[in-house]
């Protein structure tokens, strides 16, 4: 008896092995040892063709200390989430509470936020570019000019393309952010307004002593959310700047963390390079979700 | 009293309602301006002011975009690639799901706590050693470097065992003593169960292969293999100048992602409740 169990069990075994075996096979093939893989290559300098070459943390120190270009990336990265961040977030709360209140439609208005969402960044890029087309021709210069502003130069500029990228991105992310919001939004107990009602609270009383510090856990997910995509952020940059200028734009003027890489690696074929930037770029995003759930942990008093 | 509290809230009611459709106009235009310049002539194209309506509709730019480039093709590799990768996610993570919530054997936390751990990763460590890899198995330019990599992910795995780890373990244990095999249980059993979670999984999965830039960018160098981000990418290039054609090619890498989204609509919103999915 105790012997087929035994058999039994040893069989069981057998098919678990089975069952992960090809999405365990995978993923050790196509994330675990290349990650492993790019760590090793960050400490050389290795062209694709020829062997790597060991060359210890030479990458690492010149990249945090010879490289303006890197800085360049971490500058406008930096002035990317400072303006993106706050004004999507604030946008998409005060969409979040419209959409939240007794209006009807409310599945057509989250369906039309929603649709970038869905769309793919390459297009939606392309349809931004056509929109921002330079001079009196494009469509939102056409229609800023009604109102007495100069045509602006947007993705030929130095001081405009980065800002480009930010107004697109957004408009981009609104619908997405209005989501977390109005999930947020449903995890405040009712009983919360009713006791501000009976202590006599306005709408905004209520609004600011309630529901703003009720909904600070979901800001901060939406915010360091936006700050780790910042980071990783290739296609709209690639797209809205690549051609004649480069990818990065002129002077490097929208140049991020991942375009840069994508330059080192695949443009200059400096894979070692490639590879210490996309583990300073890991480091980086460490350290944010690191500082978050920090923040996260001090909780909420009422 | 009353009466002014009534007035209070549809003032309010308006003010919200005037904000909501000036919102969903700004999200609307850029569609509507893509739709419109797909279906003008060049010359309306580059007539000034820019206007939404279309005195000559033509379909030239998609007579353009499917005879200058060969964007049949490109879409038949994005539809082929999406789909194989889609399935795979779907059979591999719930299998390799399963076997983590209900089966017990050496090494199966160790393992899944890898899984999540590698959740947590950012996808760019990967580009570099992804190409060498795929490189070294003489894999560039073909199906292969598009689907295989992507068939089973870490999130599916997670996704699908949470799932089924709520499923009742009777259920199991009732069919065994009727002499269900394993594989039995995971297709008569577990799959019925777990359609939900599969469903989003699927919807999720495919969204993401279809607008996947970096990767196909990255293996992919040869003009027939393209699929169609990548296609868009050159075609805004290249053909910079004839814009009711690239405005034509974003129709037909928009227009599909839309009408499946607006059909599962459900899956979608659920879908990001329940995971905090970026799509």
């Amino acid at each position: 008896m105790r012997k087929k169990n035994l058999l039994t069990e040893l069989n069981e075994m057998k098919m678990s092995y089975l069952f992960i075996l090809p999405a365990i096979g995978l993923f050790l093939v196509f994330i675990i040892v290349p990650i492993f893989f790019s760590f090793f290559l960050s400490f050389t300098k290795y062209n694709v063709f020829q062997a790597p070459q060991w060359i210890g943390l030479g990458n690492y120190k010149q990249i945090l200390m010879h490289d303006e270009r890197f800085w360049k990336t971490m500058r406008n990265t930096l002035f990317y989430v400072v303006g993106v961040v706050p004004i999507g977030v604030t946008l998409a709360l005060i969409l979040a509470i419209a959409v939240d209140q007794k209006i009807r439609a409310k599945n057509f208005f989250k369906t039309m936020f929603f649709l970038p969402t869905v769309t793919s960044i390459v297009a939606v890029s392309v349809i931004w570019k056509w929109m921002l087309a330079g001079e009196k021709y494009g469509l939102i210069n056409n229609f800023l000019m009604k109102f007495g502003i100069q045509p602006i130069d947007w993705l030929m500029s130095v001081q405009w393309t980065l800002p480009s990228i930010m107004i697109m991105d957004i408009w981009r992310g609104i619908g997405y952010n209005m989501l977390l919001f109005l999930a947020g939004l449903q995890t405040i107990p009712k009983v919360m307004y009713e006791a501000a009602d009976i202590d006599g609270a306005g709408t905004w009383d209520k609004f600011w002593n309630v529901t703003l510090p009720l909904l600070r856990p979901t800001m901060v997910f939406v915010g360091i959310m936006a700050f780790i995509v910042s980071f990783q952020m290739f296609d709209q940059v690639y797209i809205m700047t690549g051609g004649e200028s480069g990818i990065g734009g002129v002077l490097d003027c929208a140049l991020t963390g991942v375009p840069y890489l994508y330059d080192e690696g695949f443009s200059k074929f400096r894979m070692g390079y490639a590879s210490a930037l996309a583990y300073i770029i890991f480091g980086c995003i460490m350290v944010v979700t690191l500082a978050n759930m920090r923040f996260l942990k001090t909780k909420v008093k009422y | 009293m009353m009466q002014s509290i009534k007035a209070k809230n549809s003032a309010i009611n308006t003010v919200v309602y005037a904000f909501l459709i000036i919102g969903v106009v700004i999200m609307v235009v850029p569609y509507v301006w893509m739709l419109v310049t797909s279906f003008k002539p060049q010359a309306e194209i580059q007539s000034y002011p820019p206007s939404f309506i279309v005195k000559n509709p033509t379909i030239e730019p998609y007579r353009d975009l499917f005879t200058l480039i060969p964007m049949a093709r490109y879409l038949f590799n994005s539809i082929f690639v999406a789909t194989a990768v889609t399935l795979g996610n779907l059979f591999f993570c719930s299998l390799a799901g399963y076997a983590f919530a209900k089966h017990r054997f050496f090494g199966r936390d160790k393992l899944f706590f890898l899984i999540i751990a590698s959740l947590m990763l950012p996808w760019q460590v990967n580009l570099i050693p992804g190409f060498v890899l795929i490189k070294k198995f003489g894999w560039l330019n073909s199906y292969n470097a598009l689907i295989i990599p992507k068939l089973a992910g870490a999130f599916g795995i997670f996704l699908c065992r949470q799932f089924i780890i709520s499923v009742p373990s009777d259920l199991i244990d009732a069919a065994k003593i009727d002499g269900c095999g394993e594989f039995k249980i995971y297709r008569l059993i577990i799959l019925p169960l777990i359609k939900p979670v599969l469903a989003t999984l699927a919807i999720f999965t495919f969204m993401q292969q279809w607008c996947d830039f970096i990767w196909p960018l990255i293996v992919i160098h040869s003009s027939d293999m393209r699929t169609v981000p990548l296609a868009l990418s050159v075609l805004s290039g290249q053909f910079s100048t004839n814009f009711g054609m690239v405005m034509a090619g974003a129709v037909v890498a928009t227009l599909p992602m839309l009408v499946v989204f607006i059909a599962f609509q459900k899956y979608f919103m659920k879908g990001i409740a329940m995971t905090g999915l970026k799509a």
